[in-house]
């Protein structure tokens, strides 16, 4: 891997989790992928077959030329050009914070994939907690850097409001992880940890054909 | 900065095949000429061909201009040259008039040579296949196994499209602009009225106008007119010529009035002094025809199952004739066999004819797509 991807992957800790999650030889489907750089380093470490999912025009373009199959569509609109069960993972990271149709986006992601892998930032750290607790302002920090008038995050949610919301819809986690700075986070992880990265399927379980 | 450059003043080049071409329909044409252009230079392992292909009323002459004619600068001259997105220093580039075409190849205009008079009605009805077929015959005479890409719009994106079907092995890259994998009723509709517009003139004579020293003038300015409205959308009409009148109020007949009829008579009138009007007939019955699922039961993702080229699709908001729905059905194949596949959706006011313009996301995208394409030849 060239050195600027390295440096770019040092931004995004949780692209590493997620490549150690998936299965070599795999599919994906990277709902709002941005650049691509996830996908393009899923497929040189894991040989993943990837496909992002953008509405952005830059973005679009930086996939093509990161060499990453990029379909230019508006995520709110759902994944209707995907087939059910057509892909074995379907990723969303740091994007499900930003999306208006959370529960839709949800349903989605387990129609098309068997499982999906979703990181997003942890309003639960004690940082956040602490600024509206003493200042009482909504808080502003390294993973959620915006004011309350400006963030393009619609829903900011704990990783206890996650695992309630898939108990709540059916859904099985598999796997949990909590970071911070870049490092995992073992012990009371939704205090600790500042971006949450979570793989789950449906609970009835896919039907593998 | 890429310091863009016209590849300069071009000439056309004549292929003879003396072996017969069967085609679709059953006919065989026992000898033809194709007619075709090059820019830039073929590497020592013919490794860097590019064939662009052509949609209804172009030609061969897709970049560059000639010596003695030089306002007559290529269809796609925006696209292809020195420092373009498709770059004439990296790429060797084929542009092709197609077969049944009037700029040269063998067509309804040509002497038949069983009889000695034009080909004319007996010209066989031919397809987006038979197209590829003689595309790939002359690729053999290049010395040319491989395209590194095969790009076109419109038409040219189902011909593009074909390739990867029909030659799976001999073609690593399309791209695929303003494309849909079969016309809808709709397109094939328009396609009828002008075909009847130019079955109906009086000058038509069955299709063999050219022993009377006729041409069906009026049909194929109607024909010119009713496809001119359908590479526009509305917006951009309106925005061009909106509701102007040239004199600048109502004159109360039935002569030019509105703007739009202007252009639209001058756009008829020009096309009708170049272009062959039993070509136009045979160009929307290659579109009418084309739908590459119907030899894979009405599958287009299993009509996509052998082909091995990565694709880039590309299609533009205000496209009606080929809406960007339709691509999607083409990605959505892609999709389902696992190639590669980038598809972008560029929002833009101008209609189907968005392909040809100079778009910067557009063209930054085929640029991109290039690069990649580039940096995969085989060294």
């Amino acid at each position: 891997m060239s050195r600027s991807d390295k440096l770019t992957l040092a931004g995004r800790p949780d692209f590493e989790a997620i490549a150690h999650w998936v299965k070599p030889g795999s599919t994906a489907l990277d709902l709002g992928c941005g650049d691509g750089l996830l996908l393009k380093y899923l497929r040189e470490t894991k040989g993943v077959r990837g496909y992002g999912v953008e509405i952005d025009d830059a973005s679009v373009l930086a996939c093509v030329k990161n060499g990453v199959n990029v379909i230019q569509s508006d995520l709110e609109r759902g994944l209707a050009g995907f087939d059910a069960g057509s892909f074995d993972y379907v990723i969303l990271s740091q994007t499900l914070q930003a999306v208006r149709h959370t529960e839709e986006i949800v349903g989605e992601i387990l129609r098309v994939g068997r499982q999906g892998i979703v990181t997003f930032p942890n309003f639960g750290h004690w940082s956040q907690r602490l600024q509206i607790f003493f200042a009482g302002r909504m808080p502003v920090s390294d993973v959620l850097p915006y004011q309350w008038y400006n963030t393009p995050n619609l829903h900011l949610f704990t990783m206890a409001d996650f695992e309630n919301f898939c108990a709540g819809h059916s859904i099985r986690i598999l796997d949990r992880l909590a970071l911070h700075r870049g490092r995992p986070v073992r012990l009371m992880q939704n205090l600790r940890g500042t971006l949450a990265v979570f793989r789950f399927e449906n609970s009835a379980g896919y039907l593998r054909t | 900065m890429h310091l863009e450059q016209s590849v300069g003043a071009v000439r056309p080049r004549d292929q003879h095949f003396g072996e017969p071409l069967g085609f679709r329909s059953g006919a065989v044409l026992d000898s033809y000429t194709l007619r075709y252009e090059t820019y830039g230079s073929l590497n020592a392992d013919k490794t860097n061909a590019v064939l662009v292909c052509h949609a209804l009323n172009a030609s061969h002459h897709v970049a560059g201009y000639y010596e003695d004619d030089p306002k007559n600068i290529g269809w796609w001259d925006n696209m292809i040259g020195p420092g373009k997105p498709l770059d004439t220093n990296r790429f060797f580039v084929i542009g092709v008039n197609n077969l049944g075409g009037c700029f040269g190849s063998t067509g309804p205009s040509s002497i038949n040579p069983g009889s000695g008079l034009p080909y004319g009605s007996s010209f066989p009805v031919i397809t987006v296949e038979d197209w590829v077929n003689a595309q790939a015959r002359l690729a053999d005479t290049l010395g040319i196994a491989r395209f590194a890409a095969v790009m076109g719009g419109s038409l040219g994106a189902m011909q593009a499209l074909q390739w990867a079907i029909g030659y799976p092995d001999r073609v690593n890259h399309v791209v695929a602009v303003a494309a849909a994998p079969t016309l809808s009723a709709q397109n094939i509709a328009f396609n009828e009225v002008a075909r009847q517009a130019i079955t109906t003139d009086p000058d038509f004579h069955g299709g063999n106008y050219y022993q009377h020293g006729v041409v069906p003038r009026r049909g194929l300015r109607l024909a010119r007119m009713i496809g001119h409205i359908t590479y526009l959308s509305d917006d951009a009409m309106m925005e061009k010529f909106g509701r102007a009148l040239r004199e600048g109020k109502p004159g109360f007949h039935f002569d030019v009035d509105f703007e739009v009829e202007s252009y639209l008579r001058h756009q008829g009138d020009k096309f009708s002094e170049y272009f062959d009007a039993n070509t136009y007939l045979l160009i929307t019955r290659a579109l009418d025809y084309f739908d590459p699922a119907q030899d894979s039961g009405g599958s287009l993702t299993r009509a996509f199952a052998d082909a091995r080229a990565k694709f880039l699709i590309v299609s533009f908001t205000s496209d009606w004739r080929f809406a960007p729905e339709r691509s999607r059905e083409i990605v959505k194949a892609l999709l389902d066999n696992r190639r590669d596949v980038s598809y972008a959706e560029i929002e833009a006011p101008h209609g189907h004819d968005a392909f040809l313009l100079d778009d910067p996301r557009y063209h930054a995208l085929v640029r991109s797509f290039f690069e990649t394409v580039h940096a995969e030849l085989p060294r």
